[in-house]
């Protein structure tokens, strides 16, 4: 929607009123169509669904102590993952640039599985290593750290995979101006690369915190599932659901739906301010 | 600062870029670094800036080697052909950006940029970016940025290759008028030799990784040492085993001693003069320049058979 279609005042005389211009109109129509049938009805249902006892009940049902410490610990667990993949992603997606190594091309294609792999096989893997009874030494099953594991898993590929493109297009000769300009490596790192990153960063920190909000596959085993420690926002609303609280949980749905749309106009907003200056 | 460049190669994989190369640029002249693409100028430069080092051979500043010293220690400008503009910084911020390492008083930064940027015409410009600026006005700036440090050597890889032939003409003059103001040892790499010929006080003619020759564009013109800087700094025709340049050729309509018997392709008059294009006996094409003057006074036109008579020609030592 963004970018307008071609203006017809441009066309030749013969074409204007051809089919020509009536295309732009029906691919809009078709893109809102489709858009609405698929993502914003169902998001409509949900919205009247929590509304259905008024604001009295989404109150009620959003501040019951569960639903806060629920999305709470979501909310934090999500923050200090994307925090840690801003970092590991970013330090993978300049190795994978910037370095050669045998085996690249390999660790190349794996961080991708994350993406590739049913979300229940990562939590049913977690917690066979990390589990009770699992080989490794440390046992994080049931626990705040298995979460943030879980979500680590899942969320590896966005920074990275959003980073990558941008650094693979770096101007180098940037840096070495800035380098006969008297800057040094770290100098060079802070002022020109991180600030040419920023916005890859920040896409892919957003949506990596978009999916952690949701995510309920790798979680829901590792996690336990213990209310007010370590059930997340997700599994909470699994159990209102089954539960028979359907208006509980399309209350609490619309606080997560509510996140997740104001994460993603902040994304978009940081990578409109960079594109202006891009090229 | 004076520049000794002593002994240098470098390879990249099996591609030789510089192979035993030494030259000098006196302190405070203006050097183009002439040749064809891939002969190995660009490398020069990036060799002396640092930003490529050396497999072999050492580069001196001043008599003091510096290899060893890295590119942010070695007090050059860099100007890349491509602008090199940091792209998420204002003007302002690009040409403050090495005396902010430097730790200046903001006052004085200031000052400097505003200075530096009347210098380059680009004040107005400050709080622009670089994406709001043409291809002329970029790499002015990024002249600025380079200047803003006082470099003891202003190094320029292909300055106006990105741009189109006119702002190139005007920023060349520019460069030339430039120098004389801020007299810093430059350095520039060109494959353009009119670019070459009418701004730089000395040339050093790189191919294959060689140097050809360096000396003033006077020399070069009228002296050439090989026949490939022959070739490349000017036109030239050959007429049997002598190289001469069109414009050294008598062109007579009798027979003549030591005349080559040509015949007429095509006559071309471009403002006062007049290209004649013809071919001697055996073939060979051959390009004579002659006044309009003359061409109308001899009335040549195509088919017509002429006597050429070279009256400088230049001989070279069978390498």
């Amino acid at each position: 929607m963004a970018s307008a279609p071609a203006s017809d005042v441009a066309l030749p005389r013969a074409r204007r009123w051809g089919l020509v211009s009536a295309r732009p109109a029906i691919a809009g129509a078709l893109a809102t169509a489709y858009l609405s049938l698929v993502v914003l009805i169902p998001i409509a249902a949900v919205l009247a669904e929590s509304m259905t006892d008024g604001w009295a009940g989404f109150w009620k049902a959003i501040s019951a102590p569960q639903a806060i410490a629920a999305v709470k610990f979501t909310v934090i667990v999500s923050a200090i993952v994307v925090a840690i993949n801003v970092v590991t992603g970013t330090l993978i997606a300049w190795v994978l640039v910037r370095d050669d190594f045998p085996g690249k091309r390999t660790v190349n294609a794996l961080i991708d599985l994350p993406f590739a792999l049913p979300t229940i096989v990562a939590g049913l893997t977690l917690l066979a290593l990390y589990g009770p009874k699992g080989p490794a030494p440390v046992d994080i099953g049931f626990t705040k750290v298995g979460v943030a594991a879980a979500l680590l898993f899942v969320t590896l590929p966005f920074v990275v995979r959003s980073v990558q493109p941008v650094l693979m297009e770096l101007d180098r000769e940037m840096e070495e101006a800035a380098q006969s300009l008297g800057a040094g490596g770290f100098r060079v790192f802070r002022s020109i690369i991180l600030p040419t990153l920023l916005p890859a960063i920040a896409s892919g920190a957003g949506l990596g915190f978009a999916r952690a909000l949701g995510e309920f596959g790798s979680v829901v085993l590792i996690s336990g599932n213990i209310p007010f420690k370590t059930e997340v926002a997700s599994v909470f609303l699994f159990g209102q659901i089954e539960s028979n609280n359907t208006r509980g949980a399309a209350a609490v749905s619309v606080v997560l739906l509510v996140l997740s749309f104001v994460l993603l106009l902040a994304v978009s907003w940081v990578g409109t301010r960079a594109e202006r200056h891009a090229r | 600062m004076a520049i000794e460049v002593r002994n240098v190669s470098k390879a990249f994989g099996d591609f030789q870029a510089l192979d035993d190369v030494s030259v000098v640029v006196p302190d405070g002249s203006l050097t183009a670094l002439l040749g064809p693409s891939g002969g190995g100028k660009s490398t020069l430069l990036r060799v002396i800036a640092g930003l490529e080092s050396a497999d072999a051979g050492e580069v001196f500043f001043d008599g003091t080697s510096v290899s060893g010293v890295a590119p942010q220690h070695r007090d050059v400008g860099f100007v890349f052909q491509h602008y090199a503009a940091f792209k998420h910084m204002t003007v302002r911020d690009n040409v403050a950006f090495g005396l902010k390492i430097r730790k200046k008083p903001k006052a004085e930064i200031a000052e400097r940029v505003e200075e530096l940027l009347r210098l380059v015409h680009l004040d107005g410009f400050a709080s622009r970016y670089p994406a709001q600026l043409s291809g002329g006005q970029r790499q002015r700036m990024a002249l600025a940025r380079a200047l803003a440090v006082e470099p003891k050597v202003l190094l320029l890889d292909e300055p106006f290759g990105a741009l189109d032939a006119k702002v190139r003409k005007e920023l060349r003059d520019w460069l030339r008028r430039l120098h004389d103001e801020v007299p810093v040892t430059t350095v520039f790499v060109t494959h353009d030799q009119e670019e070459a010929l009418e701004v730089a006080e000395q040339i050093v003619v790189i191919n294959e990784g060689r140097i050809e020759q360096a000396g003033s564009p006077e020399e070069l013109y009228e002296d050439p040492a090989t026949p490939f800087v022959m070739g490349f700094v000017g036109p030239v025709a050959k007429l049997g085993e002598v190289y001469v340049r069109p414009h050294d050729i008598d062109l007579e309509l009798e027979p003549v001693d030591g005349g080559y018997e040509a015949q007429i392709e095509h006559v071309a008059r471009v403002g006062f003069e007049a290209r004649v294009e013809a071919h001697l006996a055996d073939g060979a094409p051959v390009s004579v320049l002659v006044t309009r003057h003359q061409a109308a006074e001899q009335e040549l036109e195509p088919g017509q058979i002429i006597w050429l008579r070279p009256h400088r020609v230049h001989e070279f030592a069978v390498a």
